[in-house]
């Protein structure tokens, strides 16, 4: 055996990611100290700080930042605590539960663009949508969803495609759950609450902090949803971090500013990046 | 309350919420069969004769073929470049496990991290000054690249699962890497290469970031051609929800065969 073979088989993968880590980064960084706009040809002067004051005091920064926190924070609350419920509820063996199974999972494997179009027209068009001739149907005033809670559309949207994810990971933690444990509880009378509380819980506390870091990476840059709905709008109303570099960049053409804004955006997800993958690295060593 | 009223209940609400959860795809697959005046119908119809219509109008209208095409193209390719960079690497972590290995797959983890917005300003600009704006090329490489991470730390979890006194005993058997990699690793480990195959696919075909805004009219996949029906002049719901269901139809039962292993593996392995 060659002892070089192991190298030269990682080699490809190492340089590969190596260059589509560094390539974008230094480029961007680079970027974010000049003026370049790709409707102003021209020198690519140095102008220090600029880009960041731009980008920073730009009055579609603050509410960019606040909606891509609500945004990330809702759909992280709705998926782990809804998740959690449906996984109790399908934990049991019931009539049907493989079909429930499959069919609780379909919405994670539909690409976003059909997800954000089948909600904004077929679900939330204020005359023609499902949930329009609900509220009719209760003499309730149909809610124009995605002009009077842009914001709130898109969580909702984003939520139900990613519901399943974090319910069918529960579901796979509850099924290495020791039901001797369980049943022993039971006999000394603990009841429902309080073996939810000591029991599961805790149990789940591992595959809800990984499904809160998961959801984190892909969420801080949730695009497509928002680009095929809202455009974020109304005014800015739904517009995240990610769309508002999209909008410096290719709709605004300024590609410093857009680089100050990905650099920022970077360091977000490199927050939360941290604590993933210490927590995963734990796992690797057991 | 007893047990078994309990059980009745807990099972008619898993079942009522899962139907609610599936109502906008069974709605969406419903109008797919609709004429365009059922689809807006107030109130909205639920027993009408299924029309096929659709389906052929959406080719004519919007050259569906052509964005399967390119939907096909990109992410079966960018899963056997992936699985050509991925395997090897993964193979050789974990039969040749230096000190720096834990340090490496960290690394790769770590690079999945960076939010694809971040890239998005140096990609466009050397795709646009390279010529590959708005080529299958440029999506099919971008792909790879961003599922790379995923795939190698995949594989290797299922690859250091190979008992190692298997792989002994073909060494001493005198099999050389090849050999060892394919008529040992290979058989075992064929399940895992599946699995990894299978999640790098699906992701790519839902791939809608740089789709969307690496492409127009030449390159543009399936999740692109989708987001063209939003725009006002074109509300054909009849004809937006037929697109949809072919564009998701065949990854959605893809993933129903494979939904454990896709999840997990989107977990890096830290969920059993």
């Amino acid at each position: 055996m060659n002892r070089f073979m192991p190298r030269a088989l990682l080699t490809p993968a190492v340089a590969t990611l190596f260059l589509w880590m560094i390539v974008p980064l230094v480029m961007t960084i680079y970027f974010s100290f000049v003026r370049y706009n790709l409707m102003q040809p021209g020198a690519l002067d140095f102008i220090g700080l600029a880009n960041y004051e731009y980008f920073v005091t730009d009055p579609d920064f603050a509410p960019a930042v606040v909606n891509t926190l609500v945004l990330l924070g809702s759909v992280i609350a709705i998926t782990i605590v809804l998740g959690v419920g449906l996984a109790l509820l399908v934990d049991a063996p019931f009539p049907g539960r493989a079909v429930v199974r499959v069919l609780l999972i379909s919405p994670f494997f539909v690409m976003p663009t059909v997800n954000a179009l089948l909600w904004k027209h077929m679900m939330m068009n204020p005359i023609y949508g499902v949930f329009a001739q609900v509220s009719r149907t209760f003499g309730l005033t149909p809610i124009d969803w995605l002009a009077d809670y842009p914001l709130l559309s898109v969580i909702l949207m984003v939520a139900w495609q990613w519901l399943p994810f974090s319910c069918l990971i529960m579901i796979t933690s509850l099924q290495s759950m020791d039901r001797e444990q369980i049943e022993a509880a039971r006999m000394d009378g603990a009841n429902l609450p309080q073996q939810f509380w000591f029991l599961h819980l805790p149990h789940l506390a591992r595959p809800i902090a990984v499904v809160i870091m998961i959801e984190m990476i892909f969420l801080l840059s949730v695009f497509a949803e928002i680009f095929t709905t809202t455009g974020g709008g109304p005014g800015n109303a739904s517009t995240n971090i990610a769309f508002l570099i999209f909008k410096q960049a290719l709709m605004g053409f300024d590609v410093g500013v857009a680089s100050a804004g990905a650099l920022f955006a970077v360091l977000l997800a490199n927050i939360a990046a941290v604590f993933l993958i210490r927590m995963i690295g734990k796992n690797l060593d057991r | 309350m007893s047990a078994r009223t309990l059980h009745v209940i807990r099972a008619c609400t898993a079942w009522l919420a899962t139907l609610v959860l599936f109502f906008p795809l069974f709605w969406l697959c419903l109008t797919a069969f609709k004429t365009e005046l059922q689809a807006i119908s107030v109130p909205p119809l639920l027993l009408f004769t299924p029309t096929l219509e659709n389906f052929a109008l959406v080719q004519d209208r919007s050259n569906y073929l052509l964005y399967a095409w390119n939907s096909i193209v990109t992410s079966f390719g960018s899963t056997a470049l992936g699985l050509l960079i991925a395997a090897p690497a993964a193979y050789s972590m974990a039969f040749f496990r230096a000190p720096g290995t834990r340090g490496l797959l960290m690394w790769m983890l770590s690079t999945k991290m960076m939010p694809a917005v971040g890239a998005l300003v140096p990609v466009y600009v050397l795709a646009q000054l390279s010529g590959l704006l708005d080529t299958r090329i440029a999506l099919t490489v971008i792909f790879a690249m961003s599922n790379l991470p995923i795939m190698v730390w995949m594989l290797y979890s299922y690859l250091k699962d190979i008992p190692r006194e298997i792989l002994e005993a073909a060494r001493m058997d005198g099999a050389g890497i090849w050999g060892e990699a394919r008529h040992v690793v290979l058989p075992l480990g064929l399940g895992g290469l599946s699995s990894t195959a299978l999640l790098c696919l699906v992701l790519s075909w839902n791939e809608a970031f740089w789709s969307l805004n690496l492409t127009s009219a030449k390159a543009g996949t399936l999740a692109a051609l989708i987001a063209s029906y939003s725009s006002p002049e074109g509300l054909f719901w009849a004809k937006l929800s037929a697109a949809s269901v072919l564009a998701i139809g065949p990854i959605v039962v893809l993933g129903w065969f494979s939904q454990k292993q896709l999840v997990q593996g989107l977990t890096f392995g830290a969920v059993k």
